[in-house]
């Protein structure tokens, strides 16, 4: 309920992008003759051809005949053409997804996968009155090889491991199986239909109804994560349905080849249908093979990189996509082989590569993948705009019927099996969404692409269309509404709590060991023995340095420090602080001294007590303070002149030396180093905590501690220093500290395992 | 039921499954199991424990032990620790494990929660006073980087120190400066553990298990 009149201001940007956008696709038509935007580049050869006719350059033809002025300004659109081109569809897609968030009310309804189909229809319908019949179709080649990489490459990069092993066959279950299952339901369904007369599709016969089948069948893990990322569901959910769509791949290609490769023989033999099942092994193996291979590869190299940080992220990004190349080579599973790769090789490229390039990585990925996945859908609009449409009745309202059907029936059938086999087991809430969420998309469409063109061909491509449409359309609107209806448990905040990794932790080794003593080798054990492997001999290998023995717990801890520590000193005023807000420190949980130390005659009562006073007044100011600190200046409270200024001074450089240690060397994700690498003495490795040598620390052990809280807020310089003389060595550390902290690190990292 | 005739001391497994919620099935195997590490004898000691090789390697197998043995586990209210244990006991414990059934009410799952967290909080408070210290907590971090080389007690002190701040912070938001926060409570522990979903994880398959296969 939108007051109307903010409506129309905020429609003016929005008319504008529309406008430009519109602008620059009629330039584009008229600035060129007619011709396909993104299919085949031996039209591109063509072209240079007929233009160095018209380039002014030129000396033959009339140039001899009289002298030309020297062109001052000449226009010369042909031999930017292409990447001209490429850049302004990239411009509109990103134009119409800025446009899509300057206007909420609209994104919260409608999913933006919806909107982006919308907006390739206007565009393929704006194209097709201005030119006629050649308007751009979703290639079938850049899909494959340009489009769909990057984000398989984001999604299996930061899969969520641990709930991924553990739904591992539950996954694996729904993924072969459901879809075999889905397979065969709708191309022999379809067959069926196909014989009952009057419809027309007499022609269709088995082979191609179940070439058919396979392509339609498959989940579609681009739509799943559009619409899924919107609604946050639970982990559980969101890990079954999308790490099915991801590995239904090799089942998807290995039926899509047998059937296509036989469709035109027109019979398959029982040997050709084993061989079927030995390529379905060969296929997903050695598609994981492949990214095994080239992800142990990225994380070897990685260790070597400490010298050449600018180009580590590349590194990453080259082993993942070649990974996939060398897959598809072999017509293998590709995207099985990019998961893999990127699986294998997190954990070990995050614990060498340094903190700015882990940002690189996940920023550029990010990227990547939010404008591939926006090409896609408007260039799946747009196509459905140019392509040739066979639109038969029968054909189109089964399959979208049968896609239904087959799927509600292939979910209750397996969770059925599952669930025998499962701990927790999945209620019917959970298997109306992993029906519901089975989305199919432009993978299905450029499969169908890929046929021989035929009558039958677009009569395909016209029925997938419509179950793309439907199922992004009509499913991703409303599961949104159902999810809240069902009351679905939703994706929990996950604040980073060491009690939590803690109690993880000791879940794990607690589990393992009760496992030991029923002498039951379940996945515990097998968990534990490949962690212990993997500490063993792979991480001595494929980790530089001493990184390679810090267990999780540790880095876990440093990580949540980090982060910490940056949003203090990033956030200013209008953030959190959380250890501040409850105004409960350390001094609270420390055990009591015992009396005799507090004898001891180091500061007078009365002034402890207006110190204590201070400083609790102290930490609640302190959010005023922020607003206007200076970077340069991490300075300490005057309040210390009573205090150990030795003492405080070499906190502060530590802290200072800390920041800087972290952000320019090895990031600290699992495996991540200890703080050893820089010199440090052992008892100031993580959280200084003095435990030393004078008896006076022990008593201001509680006080420091809380002033150290402090130190790590950055304060005005503006208060009467306590110690000029500090400053100086201060400056070059805070100097070095601030060029660290000015790359701003992202401040809520992704929830990792 | 039929196929379990041939097994032994029927009648006490009616009660037993029972009280544990455990089949006659998994009874049996675990039956199998425990005269298998007792050496045929009618109690369990620690040092049978101390004698399972892969346990050797876990870093909190002290822990682990004294839970068999720690009376507040048998569910019948009682305190301190045995010697030794019986079948029954040893029943008990494990059914801490046993993961919750499919149809269960809101307050049973709840119910099912509050006892596998208080487990867990028995393993951590050892001195049985009904808080959890902060030596008791340093004690526990330790143990779990104990396998981890070098580090050291600063870095586990300064862990725990630090998931202590949280805890107290969670559950008690405003202290004083010269407030003393005595140790994690049973309600604390679990207001802690709230978003945890600790009925989902800690559990063990008990199905399906051939011990006489396995054993070492």
């Amino acid at each position: 309920m939108a007051d109307p009149r903010p409506a129309r201001s905020r429609f003016s940007p929005r008319l504008t992008a529309a406008f430009l956008c519109v602008f620059l696709l009629v330039f584009l038509r008229c600035a060129s003759a007619s011709r396909d935007v993104v299919s085949g580049s031996n039209e591109t050869w063509i072209r240079p051809a007929r233009s160095t006719q018209e380039d002014p350059h030129d000396h033959h033809g009339n140039s001899t005949e009289h002298k030309k002025a020297f062109p001052v300004l000449a226009f010369n659109f042909e031999h930017v053409r292409k990447p001209f081109e490429i850049s302004m569809w990239i411009l509109l897609a990103l134009l119409m997804k800025l446009g899509f968030h300057i206007i909420p009310r609209i994104s919260h309804v409608v999913p933006e996968s919806c909107l982006l189909i919308v907006v390739g229809l206007l565009v393929g319908g704006t194209i097709k009155a201005v030119e006629g019949t050649n308007a751009p179709v979703l290639d079938s080649k850049l899909f494959f090889l340009y489009l769909l990489p990057p984000i398989i490459l984001d999604a299996g990069y930061f899969l969520p491991i641990r709930p991924f092993t553990e739904n591992l066959g539950t996954i694996l279950v729904f993924a072969v199986l459901g879809t075999l299952w889905n397979v065969f339901f709708i191309g022999g369904t379809m067959f069926a239909v196909c014989q009952i007369d009057g419809a027309g599709l007499a022609d269709v016969d088995l082979l191609s109804c179940l070439l058919f089948g396979s392509i339609i069948s498959a989940v579609d893990p681009v739509a799943v994560l559009a619409v899924f990322e919107e609604i946050h569901i639970n982990d559980l959910l969101h890990i079954l349905v999308f790490g099915e769509s991801l590995l239904n791949d090799a089942v998807t290609v290995v039926l899509y080849h047998l059937f296509k490769e036989f469709s035109h023989e027109g019979s398959v033999s029982v040997s050709d249908a084993l061989l079927g099942v030995v390529c379905f092994f060969v296929v997903s193996l050695g598609g994981i093979l492949v990214g095994f291979i080239y992800g142990i590869l990225g994380a070897f190299t990685s260790r070597f990189t400490s010298h050449t940080r600018v180009i580590e992220p590349l590194f990453v990004f080259l082993y993942s996509y070649m990974a996939y190349l060398s897959a598809e080579v072999f017509h293998l599973s590709g995207i099985m082989s990019l998961i893999a790769c990127g699986v294998i090789m997190r954990p070990y490229v995050e614990a060498n590569i340094s903190h700015k390039s882990y940002t690189t990585v996940k920023y550029f990925l990010k990227m990547w993948s939010s404008v591939s996945e926006t090409l896609i859908f408007i260039f799946l609009g747009v196509s459905t705009v140019a392509g040739p449409h066979e639109w038969n009745w029968t054909f189109v309202v089964f399959t979208v019927f049968l896609c239904l059907v087959s799927r509600v029936l292939g979910v209750i059938g397996l969770t059925s099996i599952i669930n025998k086999f499962r701990i927790v087991k999945l209620t019917k809430k959970d298997q109306f969404i992993v029906a519901y969420g089975g989305l199919r998309g432009a993978i299905a469409f450029s499969l169908g692409f890929l046929l021989t063109d035929s009558k039958m061909k677009h009569m395909f491509l016209t029925a997938i269309i419509t179950v793309i449409f439907f199922t992004v359309f009509v499913q991703g609107m409303t599961i949104r509404p159902l999810v809240e209806l069902l009351a679905v448990k939703r994706k929990k905040e996950s604040k980073g709590s060491i009690n939590e990794e803690i109690h993880t932790q000791f879940l794990d080794h607690l589990l393992t060991g009760i496992e030991d003593v029923c002498g039951h080798y379940g996945h515990h054990h097998w968990k534990d023995k490949l962690n212990r492997f993997n500490k063993k001999y792979v991480k001595k290998w494929l980790i530089a340095g001493e990184r390679s023995t810090e267990p999780q717990l540790i880095s876990f801890y440093n990580k949540l420090e980090l982060k910490q520590a940056m949003m203090l000193v990033e956030s200013g005023s209008t953030s959190k602080l959380p250890s501040v807000m409850s105004s409960v420190s350390m001094q609270n949980i420390q055990p009591r001294e015992p009396p005799r130390r507090r004898a001891m005659p180091s500061i007078s009562k009365s002034r402890e007590e207006e110190i204590r006073k201070l400083l609790r007044a102290n930490l609640q100011n302190t959010r005023q303070r922020l607003r206007s600190y200076s970077r340069h200046d991490l300075m300490i409270d005057p309040f210390e002149d009573n205090v150990s200024e030795v003492h405080l001074r070499k906190q502060r450089v530590e802290m200072g030396r800390r920041m800087s240690h972290y952000l320019t060397v090895p990031a600290n994700r699992q495996e991540a180093p200890p703080v050893r690498k820089v010199g440090f003495q052992p008892e100031h490795q993580v959280f200084t905590y003095d435990d030393a040598e004078s008896p006076r620390s022990a008593e201001m052990k509680p006080r420091s501690a809380a002033v150290r809280l402090l130190n790590e807020l950055p304060q005005r310089s503006d208060q009467s220093d306590a110690e000029p003389n500090a400053k100086q060595d201060d400056q070059e550390d805070q100097l070095k500290l601030s060029r660290g902290l000015s790359d701003p690190g992202p401040n809520q990292e992704q929830k990792e395992s | 039921m039929g196929a379990l005739q041939s097994l032994p001391g029927q009648p006490e497994y009616i009660d037993l499954a029972e009280k544990t919620g455990f089949s006659f099935e998994q009874i049996g195997v675990l039956h199998k199991r425990f005269k298998q590490l007792s050496h045929n004898e009618e109690t369990l000691r620690r040092d049978h424990f101390n004698e399972i090789p892969d346990l050797a390697c876990n870093p909190i197998r002290a822990q682990i032990v004294e839970a068999f043995f720690d009376r507040r586990n048998f569910r019948q209210n009682g305190e301190g620790t045995v010697e030794e244990i019986g079948f029954e006991e040893f029943l008990v414990v494990m059914s801490h494990f046993r993961p919750p059934s499919l149809h269960m009410t809101e307050e049973q799952r709840e119910s099912v929660r509050k006892e596998k967290l208080r487990f867990l909080f028995n393993m951590h408070d050892t001195d049985n006073d009904g808080t959890i210290t902060l030596e008791e907590y340093r004690h526990v971090v330790e143990e779990l980087l104990s396998r981890s080389g070098a580090l050291g007690k600063e870095t586990a002190k300064s862990i725990a120190d630090a998931a202590m701040l949280e805890v107290a912070s969670i559950s008690m938001g405003h202290m004083e400066p010269d407030e003393f926060y005595e140790g994690i409570t049973f309600e604390h522990f679990l207001k802690l553990l709230n978003e945890f979903e600790i009925e989902s994880r800690m559990n063990i398959r008990f199905l399906n298990m051939d011990t006489t296969t396995l054993c070492k």
